[in-house]
């Protein structure tokens, strides 16, 4: 019975969307390549498969383009970077030689960041989906972004600490780890900024033993935790924060938003807060098609991580897919050179929010959702959106 | 207490594999490379059984597969090298690492693995003020028990005096009419078991199994294992706490807690200049 | 006895010579017909990159019998000196955004130059480390170095360092090759020609060394070092200087491996970057030089373009749910340790590629062996289509 549902349910799905975008035809014709360039293993290896999982189910529900009056079908090329900044490089050569027309990705922007001359020098655009480090974009004309930066989500957690009524704060990131400590920066720059003190504390890749850390933070009276880190350490951290009792909040950014850290915090009496850029139950749609396509395949579902909660990479990795579309449209055809020129000039209204590039080639992004893990049900509870002021 | 505590527990957990570094080392004169990988697989191996049967099948499954395990990757791997030079060795169990990280990378799917609870050791207790799980109790109890039942083992049983004369000198020991390769299996044996105790206690305690967890704990071990003298069990046990404690005091001062591994690896160059034999280690003379 | 050889090692040297003038020749055609992004381009320079750092590691390893395990560390320090001096000015800021304070390295030098420098610099800690490591046995001085390499890796990402090496963030948008060549007449040679020309300039110089007298004395003590010492060979200069000089070409190519990448972060520069280049000095064989260099051939090139299929799911037209992710380096895996097993000595054991004496072999394969192969393979797509 739940299977018709779901099917039914996808059905429909997939008919608004063809509605919506336009996209219908026939099968056969010339094939667009599309470009995935996300991690499949190494350090980034889940959040990577989650955000291709989006852009699977997208290329799913709109398998074509129109272009001329000639339909195309859209094909995902999709390479594994490995999160290694140096097998980047040969993985982006590798989409490049495929044939594809724009790249979506990565997850992690130090890979990005990497595999970025590789795309310069193949004249391609490449669209970053949740890779949140400035250098990605800055200084050149062919990366783009949908997501927002870190300056802006360490300022929001900022404030939203602050809000909380939190005075000092402690901070926990990963040594040679770009987003980490990035972000951590942002939001210290911005914590104490509005009169608050940071303490901030690194620990070096291959941790597996926070509790030392956890103690410090209690012994510092931090009114706050913030551990921006990738998900494995994130389930550790919550592991132990729970073990040791910590009463102060915990918070992180976007990589925590994944049922990894629900399993993990459930049952526990944690109080998590993340910031993310998408918030299920804002577009019923979407969501439903995506739980449907998620258990349609025990593959997708063991790379969702063995359920169907919806994580916000895969929303952002679904509407990058449709500005990917968006801009082939507008360029008129799989031309390389054509669609960098038109993704300027791309404005599409996604799942995630209003997308539209500005001069460096970021989204502007003016909130972040604010949410928390719900300890009963193991699932997130939305509390606000959160803005910079 | 709040660092000391998990120092010892993660010391507990250190010893364990520590001791198969050194057992191995002590007879074949072999860095196992693949011994923190055992111990990875091991976590891995748990992390399927309990999804198929219940935890007091599982356990003991997972510790006699990995015994069985350590086993087989001495037969496969190093026996046949057994004339060759060391370096050759070494090389191969390096290579024994590579596979069994990648095996593991494709099973799981680069994915971390969560590992299952063990209600027992992991609810919280409160001890001497701090707050902590009950594994990081047990674990040093545990280990002392093992550690005791070991050196017996190797004190009073035949194998394990074969175990010692084959260390002492290995040439002069077969003449003797000791079973060489059954004395080696022993050895792979006991130290894959010892590591899939530990880690039971370490994977309760931090309860995500990827790839390459085993191999950060793995050259602590054996950095241990060399600050307590490689070849003596008891030398690896107390050296094992040396590093973690160490380790744990140094992640609690936020201005230098990066450099918490740097700091173990700084030990054992430190020792390896200053005594390399170890804390307990036996004078080694050089023959031509 | 040696007049007799003479003629024919001459004639074997030019032989090989005009081998490596053939392939410079092909690296030059290469560079003028392929794009910056096609894929034989970016192997060949990762190739050259690893082939340099091969060799340096066979010349500790395979030569002086030093088994040492801190190349990554050494890659390192090349790489990072090489990157913090090749930034562009109009950028500089921009990259190390992060930092309060910027950078504080103002220069900015020639790509040859950087370089140089980053050998030197992994040269010198070379020479620090080693003074009190070298005087440790095999093993443990494996462990020593691994130790090294990862203390190395842990301070260059120190946040006090941060002004010079930018700590946890990449050092990115570095100058390339291209970019420096870019208006002059060798403009259309930038793609693998400067890495091949540099790894050959580094690996003849190693090759000098090794048939020095530094080198007949490191394969001394390689096969005996107390033998080496009462035939009045200087143990411990001798290693310092193996150790030193292998470094020195690995800091190199950590330098080319940050130009190659146009950023370097030290994340990559683990432990297990230093398996992989053991573990191509084991296929190419331990002793041989130019076993290392078809050793980086083969492993960059198949794990990281033949073999790709076997990841995505279709290898050679086949298609099957067993090629899923990771399925590559399990293949991988499996044939190292069948090298490590069973061909213990490598592809080329001790020897060298040698034209002349391979000759005879080739002449073979190319009459007989090969058209074999093209017939079998034309059935194959016959059949297919």
């Amino acid at each position: 019975m739940k299977k018709v549902i779901a099917l039914i349910l996808a059905a429909l799905f997939c008919v608004s969307c063809f509605a919506l975008t336009a996209c219908n035809g026939d099968k056969d014709g010339d094939v667009i390549k599309i470009g995935v360039f996300e991690p499949a293993s190494g350090s980034n290896g889940a959040g990577g498969k989650q955000e291709t999982l989006g852009i699977q189910y997208a290329n799913s529900v709109c398998p074509t383009i129109e272009l001329n009056g000639k339909t195309y079908k859209v094909e995902l090329e999709i390479v594994d970077n490995q999160s290694d900044d140096s097998k980047g490089v040969t993985a982006a050569a590798d989409l490049v030689n495929k044939g594809v027309s724009v790249v979506l990705g990565s997850y992690g922007s130090s890979v990005s960041i990497a595999a970025s001359p590789t795309f310069e020098d193949a004249g391609l655009a490449a669209i970053g989906v949740t890779c949140t480090n400035e250098q990605v974009t800055a200084g050149n004309s062919h990366y783009f972004r949908v997501c927002f930066l870190d300056p802006f989500q360490g300022k929001a957690l900022a404030n939203l600490a602050w809000d909380m009524g939190v005075k000092k704060a402690f901070t926990l990131a990963e040594t040679g780890n770009a987003y980490d400590l990035g972000l951590a920066q942002s939001f210290k720059t911005a914590f104490e900024a509005l009169g608050g003190t940071v303490v901030a504390n690194n620990f070096p890749s291959g941790t597996a033993d926070f509790s030392s850390y956890v103690a410090t933070a209690k012994s510092e009276g931090a009114g706050v935790l913030f551990a921006p880190t990738s998900l494995t350490y994130a389930q550790l951290i919550v592991q132990t924060a729970a073990a040791q009792g910590v009463e102060f909040p915990l918070m992180a950014g976007d990589t925590w938003d994944s049922n990894v850290i629900l399993e993990a915090a459930k049952g526990t009496s944690l109080n998590i807060n993340v910031t993310t850029f998408y918030q299920e139950g804002a577009n019923k749609e979407f969501d439903e098609g995506f739980k449907a396509w998620i258990n349609g395949s025990e593959i997708n579902k063991t790379n969702n991580g063995g359920n169907d909660i919806i994580s916000a990479v895969s929303a952002m990795g679904y509407d990058a897919y449709f500005v990917a579309l968006e801009a082939i449209k507008k360029a008129g055809s799989a031309d390389r050179a054509a669609i960098k020129a038109a993704l300027p000039g791309v404005e599409y209204t996604g799942v995630t929010g209003l997308i539209k590039f500005n001069a460096t080639g970021d989204a502007d992004r003016t909130v972040a959702y604010v949410k928390k893990v719900n300890t009963t049900t193991g699932l997130w509870d939305f509390v606000k959106e959160q803005g910079v002021n | 207490m709040d660092y000391l505590l998990p120092g010892i527990s993660a010391g507990g957990q250190y010893a364990l594999i520590a001791i198969g570094y050194t057992l191995v080392y002590g007879i074949l004169r072999l860095i196992n490379f693949a011994h923190g990988d055992v111990f990875m697989v091991a976590g891995l191996m748990m992390v399927y059984a309990t999804t198929y049967m219940p935890l007091y099948v599982s356990i003991p499954l997972v510790l006699i597969l990995t015994a069985v395990l350590g086993f087989g990757i001495e037969r496969a791997a190093y026996k046949p090298l057994r004339s060759s030079p060391r370096m050759s060795v070494m090389i191969s169990a390096i290579g024994v690492s590579y596979l069994l990280q990648n095996l593991a990378l494709y099973i799981t799917g680069g994915l971390a693995k969560v590992y299952p609870t063990i209600k027992f050791l992991s609810e919280t207790i409160t001890i001497f003020g701090s707050t902590t799980r009950r594994v990081t109790v047990i674990t040093p109890i545990l280990v002392l028990v093992l550690v005791v039942a070991l050196v017996l083992v190797i004190r009073y049983t035949k194998i394990g005096m074969a175990m010692r004369a084959v260390s002492k000198d290995f040439t002069t020991s077969q003449l003797m009419g000791i079973r060489i390769n059954t004395v080696i299996s022993a050895t792979f044996v006991i130290g894959s078991f010892l590591a899939a105790v530990g880690s039971v206690l370490y994977f309760s305690n931090y309860p995500s199994v990827v790839p390459t967890s085993g191999a950060m704990p793995g050259l602590r071990a054996f950095v241990a294992a060399v600050v307590g003298g490689i070849g003596s069990i008891p030398g690896a046990v107390v050296g094992a706490f040396i590093v973690g404690i160490c380790e744990s005091l140094i992640k609690g001062i936020p201005e230098i807690s990066i450099f918490s591994d740097a700091f173990t690896f700084l030990l054992l160059i430190v020792i390896l200049c200053v005594k390399p034999t170890g804390i307990f280690g036996e004078k080694n003379i050089d023959k031509v | 006895m040696k007049k007799n050889n003479t003629s024919k090692s001459r004639l074997s040297l030019y032989c090989n010579l005009g081998a490596l003038l053939l392939a410079f020749i092909l690296v030059l055609v290469i560079d003028a017909t392929h794009n910056p992004t096609d894929m034989l381009v970016k192997v060949l320079q990762k190739v050259c990159v690893y082939a340099v750092v091969a060799v340096s590691m066979n010349l500790l390893n395979g030569f002086t019998g030093l088994f040492s395990l801190g190349q990554a560390g050494f890659m390192l320090l090349g790489a990072y000196t090489c990157a913090i001096f090749i930034i562009p000015d109009e950028v500089r800021g921009q990259v190390y955004g992060y930092i309060e304070g910027g950078s504080i390295v103002h220069v900015r030098l020639p790509l040859i130059v950087a370089i140089l420098l980053g050998g030197l610099v992994a040269a010198l800690f070379a020479f620090l480390i080693g003074l009190p490591v070298l005087k440790l046995k095999s093993d443990y001085l494996a462990i020593a170095t691994l130790g090294f390499a990862e203390i190395v890796r842990t301070i260059v990402t120190w946040e006090k360092l941060g002004p010079v090496t930018n700590g946890s963030f990449p050092l990115s948008k570095l100058n390339t090759f291209r970019k420096a060549l870019e208006g002059t007449p060798f403009e259309k040679f930038s793609l693998v020609t400067p890495y091949f020309l540099i790894a050959g300039i580094c690996i003849a110089v190693i090759v000098l060394i090794i048939r020095s007298t530094y080198g007949r004395a490191f394969k001394a003590i390689r096969d005996d070092e107390i033998a080496a010492e009462a035939m009045g060979i200087n143990l411990a200069h001798h290693k310092r200087l193996s150790f030193v000089t292998s470094s020195f070409f690995a800091g190199i190519g950590g330098a080319l491996f940050a130009i190659f990448q146009a950023s370097v972060s030290a994340a990559p520069f683990t432990s297990a970057m230093t398996y992989e280049i053991l573990l191509i000095v084991v296929i190419g064989g331990i002793g041989s030089i130019t076993g290392s260099v078809l050793g980086s051939f083969l492993f960059i090139a198949s794990s990281e373009w033949w073999l790709r299929g076997l990841d995505s799911g279709k290898f050679l037209g086949i298609s099957s749910p067993v090629f899923r992710n990771g399925f590559r380096l399990v293949v991988f895996s499996v044939i190292i340790m069948i090298f490590v097993l069973f061909f213990r000595k490598g592809i080329m054991g001790t020897k060298e590629f040698d034209v002349v004496k391979i000759g005879g072999f080739f002449k073979k394969l190319f009459t007989e062996t090969v058209p074999g192969w093209l017939k079998k393979i034309k059935h194959k797509e016959a059949a297919d289509q």
